[in-house]
Order: C-alpha cells, then sequence, then structure tokens
C-alpha cells in the first residue's frame, strides 16, 4: 500500500485546460473520494493518476516514485471502471487472474489468489460463467475482485455504483467500505453522488471546474463548506442560500426580513458587507419539531407550498424573500398547503458567504 | 373464415411466394451445377432437358486433362493462381484493414474524417473504370501478367472494405477494455492482442470472407490485367472454352463449380460471422 501524491498537475486538452494545478496528498490507506459535477475534472484526475491520460504539467508520485512517464503497467495500481470493462471472452476465473498471468506469476499463485478474491466477494460459485450471465451486482464484484487479485498499491474507483439501481447501490456502497476494511488500502474513488463521498470517505475531495474547492473529512465538508459551490453540492436537499446585508447588527433580507447575525460571526463581517445567509433545511423547522431546540436561534414565519412527508420527517418547500426555502419537520404532523408556520433558524449552524467571492467568512 | 385459418392460408402463401423467387433465383446456378455434370448434346437439346438421364464426371476429367481428353485447359494453374492471388491479396487487405480500422476508432487525429470519408468514396468509382490506366501503369510497371500486379490491384480494392467494417467492429468494443487490461498488466500491444482482437475476431473474419470473395470472383479487371498461365485466374480461365465458332458449355460448366464451390464452403463455413459482422459492424455513429 501506498500514499499517492499530486503536485500542480495540470491537464490540456489541445489549448482547453481542463485540471489547473491540483495539489493532494493522500496517506498510506486513506480512502478518498473525489466528487463535483460532471465535467469539473475528477475523472480526468483518475486517469492520470492510473496513467490512462497523460499529465500535461506538474507530478504524480505513487510511494514516493515519480510516474509522470510510467505506463499504467509499471504503477502497480488496480481500477474498477464505471462499466465494470470486464472481457466479455473470458469467463469470471480468467477475468479475475488476467492481470496475474500476464505478470508472470504460475499457476499455483493464480489459482490461490483468485480463490481467495473470489472468497472476500463471494464470487466462489460464479467462477465458471462468463461476464454475460452475471447480474449487475455480480459484475461490479468481478469487477472488485479483478482489483484486488492482485495486491496492488492503491485501488482506483471510477464512479463504480453508477450503472447499479439505488438498492444496489446501497448494498455495494457497503460492500465497498467493507472491502476497505478487510483489504487494508489506498483508495481513490470518483463519484458526481455527494451521498457516495460521505459514506465512504476518509476524506473528501469537493472538485470544480479543474480545480479542488475543498479537501476535509466528510464532516468538515458538510460543517464548514469552504464555500457556497461545497454549501449547495454536499448534502441532501442542498442548503438553503439567501442573499442578505448587514443592517444594524442584523441580517437583512431582500424583502426586509432581518434574521439575528450569529453571535460568532460578529467579529468576521463588515457594515454593508453584501452577504449569502447558508442555512440547511435540517436547521430550520417549526417549533418543536427541530433537531435543535437548544442554542442560538432565531424564528421566522414561512408558509407551505408544498409538504411531502418522507416518513420520520416531511420536507416543507415554501417561499422566503423572492426565492424557495426548504425547510425539515420533524416528528411529522399533517401540513396543508397555505398553513403559516413559525420556524426557529438554528444559527449555530448557520453559514455566511462572501457574496462576492463565495467564501465562508470562517474559512481562512 | 376465421382469425386462426386466415392467417394459417397468409403463411401457407408467404412461404408458396419465397419458395418460387427462391426458385427463381437459383435456377442459373442449379442449371450450371446440372451442366457440369452431363454432356454438351443434353445441355443444347430442344426442348431442354431438366433430369438428367445419367450423370457424368467426364467434363471434370475433360478440363483436367484425363482420359481421352483433347481440351487442355491449364485448370490447375488457373486455380493456383486464383487460391495464391485471392489468399495474399486477402491478407493483405486484412492487416491493413487491422491497423487502418483500429486507428480510425481508437485514435484522433487530423484529417481524420476526410480521409475516412475518401477512402469511402474509392469504393464509388467501378473498377472497370479504373482497367485502362492500370494496364498502362501495370505495362510500363513491367507487372502485368503477373500474380503480384493482379494481387496489388486486388489489395487496393479490398482495403477501404476491410478498414469500413473493421473499424465498425473495434468501435462497439469499449476503450476501458483495453485500458482494464494496460492497468493489469499488459503493453498496448498485447492489449490488442488478447482483448480487442479476440472480441473483434468475428468482424475481421467476416470482412476477410468478403475480401477474399471480392478476389476470387473478380473477372474484368483480372481480364485486362493478365494474359497467361502465368496469372490467369479461374474466371478469367473460363473464357478459355470460347471458340471462334463454338462454346464448350460442358466444360465452362465444370470449371464455374470449382468457382463455385470453395466460396461456398468459405462462405457456409462463417456464416455466422457474416450475418453478424453486416448488421453488427455496420451500424457506427
Amino acid at each position: 500500500m501506498a500514499e499517492i501524491s499530486l503536485k500542480q498537475v495540470v491537464k490540456n486538452y489541445g489549448r482547453t485546460p481542463v485540471v489547473h494545478g491540483i495539489d493532494l496528498e493522500i496517506a498510506d490507506n486513506e480512502f478518498v473520494v473525489l466528487v463535483g459535477p460532471s465535467g469539473c475534472g475528477k475523472s480526468t484526475t483518475l486517469r492520470m493518476i492510473a496513467g490512462l491520460e497523460d499529465i500535461s504539467d506538474g507530478e504524480i508520485r505513487i510511494r514516493g516514485r515519480l510516474v509522470n512517464d510510467l505506463p499504467p503497467r509499471k504503477r502497480n495500481i488496480s481500477m474498477v471502471f464505471q462499466n465494470y470493462a470486464l472481457y466479455p471472452h473470458m469467463s469470471v476465473r480468467d477475468n479475475l487472474g488476467f492481470g496475474l498471468k500476464i505478470a508472470g506469476q504460475s499457476k499455483k499463485v493464480v489459482a490461490e489468489r483468485v480463490d481467495e478474491a473470489a472468497g472476500i466477494l463471494g464470487l466462489s460459485e460464479l467462477l465458471d460463467r462468463l461476464p454475460a450471465e452475471l447480474s449487475g451486482g455480480q459484475r461490479q464484484r468481478v469487477a472488485m475482485g479483478r482489483a484486488i487479485v492482485r495486491h496492488p498499491d492503491a485501488f482506483l474507483f471510477d464512479e463504480p455504483l453508477s450503472n447499479l439501481d439505488a438498492k444496489l447501490r446501497g448494498q455495494m456502497r457497503a460492500e465497498i467500505k467493507k472491502l476497505h476494511q478487510k483489504v487494508a488500502s489506498t483508495i481513490v474513488y470518483v463519484t458526481h453522488d455527494q451521498i457516495e463521498a460521505m459514506t465512504l470517505a476518509d476524506r473528501i475531495v469537493v472538485m470544480r471546474d479543474g480545480h479542488i474547492d475543498q479537501v476535509g473529512t466528510p464532516m468538515e465538508v458538510f460543517n464548514h463548506p469552504a464555500n457556497t459551490f461545497v454549501a449547495a453540492f454536499i448534502g441532501s436537499p442542498p442548503m438553503n442560500q439567501l442573499p442578505a446585508t448587514l443592517d444594524d447588527g442584523r441580517l437583512r433580507l431582500g424583502d426586509g426580513t432581518a434574521i439575528a447575525l450569529p453571535t460568532r460571526l460578529r467579529e468576521r463581517v463588515r457594515a454593508g458587507q453584501k452577504l449569502i445567509l447558508g442555512v440547511r433545511p435540517d436547521d430550520i423547522s417549526p417549533e418543536g419539531h427541530g433537531l435543535l431546540e437548544e442554542g442560538e436561534h432565531d424564528t421566522i414565519d414561512l408558509e407551505v407550498d408544498i409538504a411531502e412527508p418522507l416518513g420520520m420527517e416531511s420536507l416543507i418547500y415554501s417561499r422566503l424573500a423572492g426565492q424557495e426555502v426548504l425547510a425539515k419537520l420533524y416528528g411529522p404532523r399533517l401540513l396543508s398547503p397555505g398553513e403559516r408556520l413559525t420556524c426557529r433558524v438554528a444559527l449555530t449552524r448557520a453559514h455566511l458567504f462572501d457574496a462576492d467571492t463565495g467564501r465562508n467568512l470562517e474559512a481562512d | 373464415m376465421s382469425r386462426a385459418v386466415r392467417q394459417r392460408v397468409q403463411a401457407v402463401a408467404l412461404w408458396i411466394a419465397t419458395f418460387l423467387l427462391m426458385v427463381i433465383m437459383c435456377i442459373p446456378g442449379l442449371w450450371v451445377v446440372l451442366s457440369a455434370f452431363r454432356p454438351n448434346r443434353e445441355i443444347l437439346a430442344r426442348p431442354p432437358v431438366w433430369v438428367p438421364e445419367r450423370l457424368t464426371f467426364n467434363n471434370f476429367a475433360k478440363i483436367f486433362g484425363l482420359g481421352d481428353a483433347q481440351v487442355a485447359i491449364p485448370v490447375g494453374s488457373y486455380f493456383m493462381n486464383s487460391v495464391v492471388i485471392a489468399l495474399t491479396s486477402t491478407f493483405v487487405a486484412l492487416v491493413i484493414g487491422m491497423a487502418g480500422g483500429y486507428a480510425f476508432a481508437r485514435f484522433r487525429f487530423r484529417f481524420k474524417n476526410s480521409l475516412f470519408l475518401s477512402l469511402m468514396l474509392f469504393r464509388t468509382v467501378p473498377g472497370i473504370a479504373l482497367s485502362l490506366p492500370l494496364f498502362m501503369l501495370w505495362s510500363r510497371l513491367g507487372i502485368i501478367d503477373t500474380q503480384m500486379g493482379l494481387i496489388i490491384v486486388y489489395i487496393a480494392l479490398n482495403v477501404p472494405f476491410t478498414i469500413w467494417l473493421i473499424d465498425g467492429f473495434f468501435r462497439q468494443i469499449p476503450m476501458s477494455l483495453s485500458e482494464a487490461a494496460q492497468v493489469d498488466g499488459c503493453t498496448r500491444w498485447q492489449a490488442f492482442w488478447k482483448i480487442e482482437f479476440p472480441l473483434a475476431k468475428g468482424g475481421i473474419a467476416a470482412a476477410g470472407v468478403f475480401a477474399f470473395l471480392t478476389s476470387w470472383n473478380e473477372y474484368a479487371l483480372a481480364a485486362q490485367l493478365t494474359r497467361s498461365t502465368d496469372s490467369k485466374t479461374l474466371p478469367v480461365g473460363l473464357m478459355d472454352f470460347t471458340a471462334q465458332f463454338t462454346i464448350d458449355w460442358a466444360g465452362m460448366s465444370a470449371m464455374a463449380v470449382i468457382i463455385i464451390v470453395p466460396a461456398l464452403i468459405l462462405t457456409f463455413l462463417v456464416q455466422k460471422h457474416l450475418i453478424r459482422g453486416l448488421t453488427f459492424g455496420g451500424v457506427k455513429g
């Protein structure tokens, strides 16, 4: 297993830059998830680590060794592809053993390692089948098996779950997590799904337009988003973002609604500064139906447009200062459209962003 | 009439119509095969004799110069010429087709689309239109009446087609398979031979059969560019049976059968790939 280091890595396609000099240090045995919307450069970054794309500038090291000019086969990494990329003309056994055979391992070693991987992933019964005879989840497991038999320095996953249905995706997510616990390993995992990022990662790398916006543990990224983009991207439903100005020590929204300025942010704002107030739907709840009943808060009045009962909670769609605002009702009761609710806004968990730069005022 | 009966009648009518069409299409072939096994007298009889009184191998014996035959046509040489020319040109067209098809399917390079289009445009030129310039060029180069001369022509004739068909097949194979193999430890070359080639095998076989049949059956250009037993192929050799005042239909038919049979066997062997090649390889964006 090994650490991976990216320094000022740049990728241009012709004259179009797609990755703008990113820096990233991935520790030994760390599970790092690159997440971002499509076109943000996350897959390109992964493919550069794999050696499937050339690097335009900068350097990539795996286990301290500069790999810029090494072909994929000399990097001792393995990769799970979005479409699994199983060899259709080979049985599961041959798919799993292919890399070992190429490496010139003896038949005995190949058989042992294939059996070991098949055991870990529950593929022992399927070894003689062809990929076409497997279900989506089984194919996914074979792809992972092919990655682990070679005992590589690092595993790379390129959106491995995006071809599965929702239920299977949940199961396979858990299996990948288990795999990481069983086979201590450095993993770089690319996804556009923030739930996968949150559930799997030791550290999340949020990317946008070829830049890294934030690197942190899932909790850091969720609780302290570096900017409005990360705030909107991580968390579902996304964080409410309301333009506001500072007026007489209070936050004034577009329609004149005033909300108290969180105490901890008093030192960070300037008078007249254009701001964006960020509050997650979980932190706006009708009185008596919230998660955080303690701590600093303010109240606002909201009118219910639509209510979506989700079981343990209901999602409330409303409007505030001319834009849609989402709130959550825990311990649900029946809500009717047009009903007016007095909601608590948990200020301890609210964020302020600079409206011009989008940066979180608490980000240093 | 109930619906079931009506459907049944329709099915039978369709079957009969198809059968009749098939018969009409097959009659020339059938007639050639029949004629190969009976004497000239019976072939020319009026009204035509449909059911031969007896079948004979005399025609074949004759054209090979066996028995008391006077007609000595060097079928053996023609056959060998055909085999050598068709196999060699097919092999080369396949090698170029694989390299070209792979390049068009996998790589990005300047003028790719115009190059591909111009390759296809070459297919639209009727070969016979080129026969005169070819003849002049070949005679200057001194390769008139050589196997090499014809081989070069057939390679040129087949390459656009093999590239087109094989390109379609490689396009169907996801890039990620080759990439997975490279991550698994292969060089690009190994990834090609171990993963992409086996998967495109059917298409390559189909392209090979088409190329072989084109070369095997080609008459017009071969008739211009060959003279003697050094290079004459079977279809050209057929003309040896026409004299100023007579045509040896029986011998000609026997030789036609010799031409048809290898092509038929080959087509039969790879028919599965052929159909897949035409429907699958041809569909691409």
